[in-house]
């Protein structure tokens, strides 16, 4: 019998997993990604009329050309990166925490408490106080939805993602009533904080960033080599064999949506009293989601956070200077950021799986058998 | 139907070769299938079988080799090509939408306009009634019984008009009345004129059911077989490729202490169903005590009492005397009882599939070192020292364990348990999914470890493995223990009966 | 009486693109896939229906417009995570803030390059938008304003809300829809073609979406192009589709109710309930993370929630 004349209509291309790629060829291939991005980003600016490789340099230039813009950029990155380090804490646990706009809205709120009528106590006594509360209040907002998916199974995704809102109206509340400011005059907002509740600046920017910095060491450390960070791991990845090796399931989930809340509500603190000096309904500045496709992509590797935060940061400060220098309005930056993630998402399909062209399969290497 | 139906080829397949990567899964193979003939295919895991269905079923393509349905050379594309060619595969994983009922699952994906309610009611039972099978059409899916939902599954192909069967492993689910009266119905399939292909690795039933065997190993079809002219001993060691005893060895230990009492204890789900219904056993060490029970019957529930997993409603477990309810499962996995369980998929429980031997490895020892931190020392070497110990195959011990073989995984799962050096060792399906080699490695292990004076539970699906190598066997049904047998006295058929619950009797262990 | 009329004929106002964002989302979630773009797809639908609709002067071209944009946005959802596997909510949540942008960014686009500096809808489709009036049936009283006094949006919105739930409850294709959002490895045995329902019903889902977000550029602001137009509707929209039960009947009161729900801070008189306006506000969220609270306490099985919501397909080759 022919042996090929089977295969005429077999689609051309299958999918299989892969087994493991090495890292360089990962790499690799989320650079192509990358540069693909950056040229249909190119495509989308050349479409409207300017050139891309000035827009793109002016972005590179705009956001590191002097201290000022340095400082500017790093202000943006700050909280980007700490969300995101927050995020995947909850994310190693497959718990799946839409619900950081909301605890950073928390958190700030906490904070604002002390910032707004305790502004008299000692300075630093202050700033650690407000700090507690804003992990307090960001991680009672994560503990919430965990509660409830420990104990009911409530879909954590929905949950949270309502639990944002909530936290957004409760400060257009306080705006609006209880802490009004009186000297606003119609205006409903609350009134800046006293100097004395602010963060100091360090190297011309809120010391947030330290934070920032420490928070890396710290979540990489506390994923990778301690028994908490190995039980989150373990109940990630199935919580049947975390219940079978005697961890408490519960307490993981309960524990590290409390410390993932945590961290995003410290970094709802550094926004109110480093950045804002007063609580805002955009105290987020929409980071919150931002910072899920952030700890994403980066596989939940702190390290690869900081990378990743420091171009966001890179793009949307220097598309503030597009809009200044060409008129090219800040919109431009989502836009952008959006091309790249579609391509970066998509290249990431590309790592676990792999095309077969069909025909002959005896020249096909590796990876389909072994069972 | 017809007379010469019968005679007719329903499938024939010459030379059907396909190869994943380097692997040949299949190595020119030849069946045939006549109409009105069950055509048992036997084969151990890993010797081919699922391949050669898939592609009947479409769903893989042959890379070279023929296949001709009803005298015809054809191609078989996709499933549905499949489906229209008269060939319905019947799933060991039922692939059923569980919120619809039997009716809606029944139709889903055929081409005609969707039936009123009555309409298809009725013509659903005129298909149940010609070939004697049994169903409430309305009823939902995730309301059913094991068996119920192969019947849907049945039903599905019949539907369809499909008059080629194929079983992939059938009885795997059922008790052993289950399986009489599955077997019931494929022999009035045959009479009405189809042809119906049962892969298994149970000789038993293919002694049972069977007209014909073709027997698989390694890829290649061996030989096939009248099985009127065929016995268990020449099926294995065709299936086996060479001579092997089927004797399990059972050590007798002369002195037993009683290690784990269970007193009149009672579990409930958490949807509040009672799982374990006022049940007391006592084990001891030096003895493999065997729990025998159709799937669901309180065998997992029972496992994870014992373990602290479950909340205990009423009774008592006393280990060395002392009640261990209230005891949180790290303090009982301290106290030396060690469980382990081997769900369906095999890696659902006890290893975490996309680490590799070590982290595995710490599942249940990372307590141990102090401070915060996690110490992965002592891990990899008890990794590397299983891996010498007990023959493990696996690129390193840093891989992960989803990527080694299935018998190499429930290597490493015992192996782990066994270092732990429990006094008291529960296992649930440890050979699961196992060729007869890994399958008797495994037995050896347990044996090993009840001349070591470990108490064993093992709580397993194959009756004839679980009367050779258990010591007493109990039998659970609906949460209940229907049967306490010695099992060097008890049949299979016993233990059958006590199964579905249908005698409750005790017999002196 | 009139004032209790005013005030649910405001309702049904409030609540038409909600309703839109709430059967676009029912389509994606159906089979599976929670679409966390529908704000994005909605910005994008809005952008797309109010230029064509600036530019032709032509309601029908308007629609069609925010109905095509928007299901090409979806489509890159689709292509995402239906062929390439992508995680569902770091997507949709791209989506969302690509979409947004998008808009954003030609609607400044476009203003700039009008010679008034400000994009305003001309006569005509602006008269075709108009709340009808039927003579004879738009002056009875009461059934009147209730019925028949809306913007054709509502009509169309309720029409496309009943012609999808006859389709999934009564055709067979709807029933193979169903199948698999709960169960897709059940439905490719089936042989039914799991792929190619996804994307047709992601896209309709997206293009559906896109007409709510046409509504939110041309109707809520009086024909005149802003930016943020869509506000966050699309999220509350998310949030419906629970409250909806996934039934695309239900979503029709829903949105309604969840109009109210909006509006009803300008509507209770402030001496008697003396509640912030931000309560209202918060109204929508609350009694959505309610809904979510109580019906996973509730032991029942839900049978209309797609069981495997979030969750990619992969047809295991070995």
């Amino acid at each position: 019998m022919s042996q090929n004349h089977h295969n005429d209509r077999e689609p051309i291309f299958r999918m299989v997993k892969r087994a493991e790629l090495p890292d360089r060829q990962i790499t690799l291939l989320r650079l192509s990604a990358l540069i693909l991005a950056l040229a249909a980003g190119g495509l989308f600016i050349l479409s409207v009329g300017y050139n891309p490789f000035l827009i793109y340099g002016t972005i590179l230039s705009g956001a590191l050309r002097s201290p000022m813009a340095i400082q500017a950029t790093v202000k943006i990155i700050v909280p980007l990166l700490i969300t995101s380090l927050g995020v995947t804490l909850a994310f190693k646990m497959r718990f799946w925490n839409i619900g950081a706009e909301g605890q950073i809205i928390m958190g700030a709120v906490f904070a604002s408490y002390f910032a707004l009528f305790h502004a008299d106590w000692n300075h630093w006594v202050l700033i650690v106080v407000m700090a507690a509360a804003g992990m307090i209040g960001g991680g009672l907002w994560g503990l919430l939805p965990a509660w409830f998916k420990a104990n009911y199974g409530t879909n954590e995704t929905l949950f949270t993602l309502m639990l944002n809102y909530i936290a957004l109206h409760i400060v257009s509340w306080l705006q609006d009533g209880p802490w009004r400011d009186p000297g606003s005059q119609g205006f409903a907002k609350i009134a800046r904080f006293d100097k004395n509740a602010s963060l100091d600046k360090v190297l011309g920017v809120h010391f947030g960033w330290m934070i920032a910095l420490a928070l890396i060491v710290i979540v990489y450390v506390y994923l990778r080599y301690t028994k908490q960070g190995y039980e989150i791991s373990v109940v990630g990845e199935s919580q049947e064999t975390a219940r079978y090796a005697g961890m408490n399931v519960k307490k993981v989930l309960l524990r590290t949506m409390m410390l993932s809340g945590a961290v995003c509500g410290l970094c709802g603190m550094i926004q109110a009293t480093g950045s804002d000096i007063t609580l805002t309904t955009g105290v987020t500045g929409g980071v919150g989601f931002t910072a899920i496709i952030v700890a994403w992509l980066s596989q939940l590797n702190p390290v690869t956070i900081l990378i990743v935060s420091v171009l966001f940061g890179i793009l949307e400060k220097g598309s503030s200077v597009v809009q200044s220098s060409f008129g090219l309005s800040t919109d431009c930056a989502d836009v952008l950021q959006g091309i790249i993630l579609f391509f970066v998402l998509g290249c990431e399909f590309f790592i676990r799986y792999r095309l077969v062209r069909r025909k002959k399969r005896a020249e096909d290497r590796g990876e389909g058998g072994g069972r | 139907m017809s007379q010469s139906l019968e005679r007719k080829n329903a499938i024939e397949c010459r030379g059907i070769t396909k190869s994943f990567g380097t692997v040949l899964a299949n190595d020119h193979i030849d069946l045939t299938v006549r109409y009105g003939e069950v055509l048992a295919l036997l084969g151990e895991n890993g010797s081919g079988k699922t391949t050669l269905m898939n592609m009947l079923s479409g769903i893989y393509h042959p890379d070279e080799g023929s296949i001709l349905i009803g005298g015809k050379e054809t191609v078989i594309h996709s499933p549905v090509d499949a489906m229209s060619l008269g060939i319905g595969m019947i799933y060991q994983h039922f692939k059923l939408v569980d919120v619809f009922t039997a009716m809606d699952n029944i139709v889903l994906g055929t081409k005609e306009k969707r039936l009123s309610q009555k309409a298809l009611k009725d013509k659903i039972t005129g298909i149940c009634q010609s070939f004697g099978l049994e169903i409430d059409p309305e009823k939902r899916v995730y309301e059913m019984s094991v068996s119920e939902k192969q019947t849907v599954e049945i039903l599905k192909v019949l539907y369809r008009g499909a008059q080629i069967l194929i079983l992939d492993e059938p009885t795997a689910v059922l008790t052993p009345q289950e399986t009489e009266r599955l077997f019931a119905i494929l022999r009035k399939m045959k009479e009405q004129g189809c042809a119906i292909i049962i892969i298994t690795h149970k000789l038993n039933e293919v002694l049972e059911i069977s007209d014909r065997v073709t027997i698989l190993r390694k890829g290649k079809s061996i030989d096939t077989v009248q099985t009127a002219q065929a016995d268990e001993k020449m099926l294995t060691e065709l299936m086996v490729g060479q001579a092997v005893s089927l004797e399990i060895e059972r050590p007798l230990i002369e002195e037993k202490q009683p290690i784990l009492k269970v007193v009149d204890l009672t579990v409930t789900r958490p949807d509040g169903s009672v799982a374990i219904d006022d049940i007391s056993f006592e084990i001891r060490r030096g003895e493999i005590l065997g729990v025998a029970g159709v799937a669901g019957s309180g065998q997992k529930e029972l496992c994870e009492a014992i373990a602290g997993l479950m909340k205990i409603n009423k009774g008592a477990i006393l280990y060395e005397k002392e009640n261990i309810i209230g005891k949180t499962p790290a303090e009982i996995i301290k106290m030396g009882i060690s469980m382990s369980f081997v769900p369906e998929d095999r890696l659902g429980m006890g290893l975490v599939a996309s680490m590799g031997m070590v982290e595995n490895m710490l599942l249940k020892t990372y307590r141990n070192s102090r401070g915060p931190f996690v110490d992965r020392r002592p891990a990899r070497e008890m990794a590397e020292n299983l891996v010498d110990k007990l023959g493990i195959v696996t690129p390193g011990v840093n891989t992960p364990v989803r990527l080694m073989s299935g018998g190499n995984v429930q290597k490493v799962l015992l192996g782990r348990e066994i270092e732990s050096k429990p006094n008291l060792l529960i296992t649930a399906y440890p050979v699961r999914g196992l060729d007869i080699h890994s399958s008797y490695t495994i037995y050896d292990l347990l044996n090993e470890q009840k001349k070591q004076n470990v108490a064993v539970i093992f709580i397993g699906e194959d009756l004839d493995v679980l009367l050779e190598l258990s010591d007493v066997i109990m039998v659970l049904s609906h949460g209940r223990i229907t049967g306490f047998l010695d099992a060097r006295k008890a049949t299979k058929e016993q233990v059958g009966l006590y199964m579905t619950g249908a005698v409750k009797q005790e017999v002196g262990a | 009486m009139d004032f209790i009329i005013n005030f649910l004929v405001a309702a049904v106002a409030a609540g038409t693109p909600l309703l839109f964002g709430t059967l676009g989302e029912i389509m994606n979630e159906r089979v599976g896939h929670l679409n966390l773009g529908v704000e994005g797809m909605m910005s994008i639908g809005a952008c797309a229906g109010f230029l064509a609709g600036y530019h032709t002067d032509n309601f029908i071209i308007a629609l069609a417009a925010s109905f095509i944009a928007a299901a090409l946005s979806a489509l890159i959802y689709a292509l995402l995570t239906v062929t390439l596997m992508a995680n569902q909510n770091v997507t949709g949540l791209t989506l969302t803030i690509f979409g947004i942008g998008l808009s954003n960014f030609i609607g400044i686009w476009a203003l700039e390059r009008s010679e008034t500096g400000t994009l305003k809808l001309p006569e005509m489709i602006t008269a075709q938008m108009r709340n009808i009036s039927i003579p004879g049936l738009s002056d009875i009283p009461v059934i009147g304003p209730l019925l028949f006094s809306y913007s054709p949006f509502v009509y169309i919105g309720i029409i496309i809300a009943i012609v999808l739930a006859f389709y999934l409850n009564k055709i067979k294709s709807g029933l193979n829809l169903q199948a698999i959002g709960h169960n897709p490895g059940a439905a490719d045995a089936a042989g039914i073609k799991v792929t190619q329902y996804k994307y047709a019903s992601i896209l309709l889902g997206g293009g559906i979406c896109g007409i709510g977000g046409a509504y939110c550029a041309m109707i809520i602001n009086g024909g005149v192009w802003v930016s943020n137009n869509v506000g966050g509707l699309g999220w509350i929209a998310v949030a419906l589709v629970i409250f909806a039960n996934w039934k695309p009947v239900n979503a029709i009161g829903g949105s309604f109710v969840f109009g109210a729900l909006r509006i009803l801070k300008y509507y209770v008189p402030k001496s008697i309930f003396p509640l912030p306006n931000a309560f209202y506000d918060m109204m929508p969220f609350l009694i959505t993370a309610l809904i979510l609270v109580i019906t996973s306490m509730r032991k029942k099985r839900n049978l209309s929630l797609p069981a495997n919501l979030g969750n990619n397909y992969f047809r295991e080759e070995r």
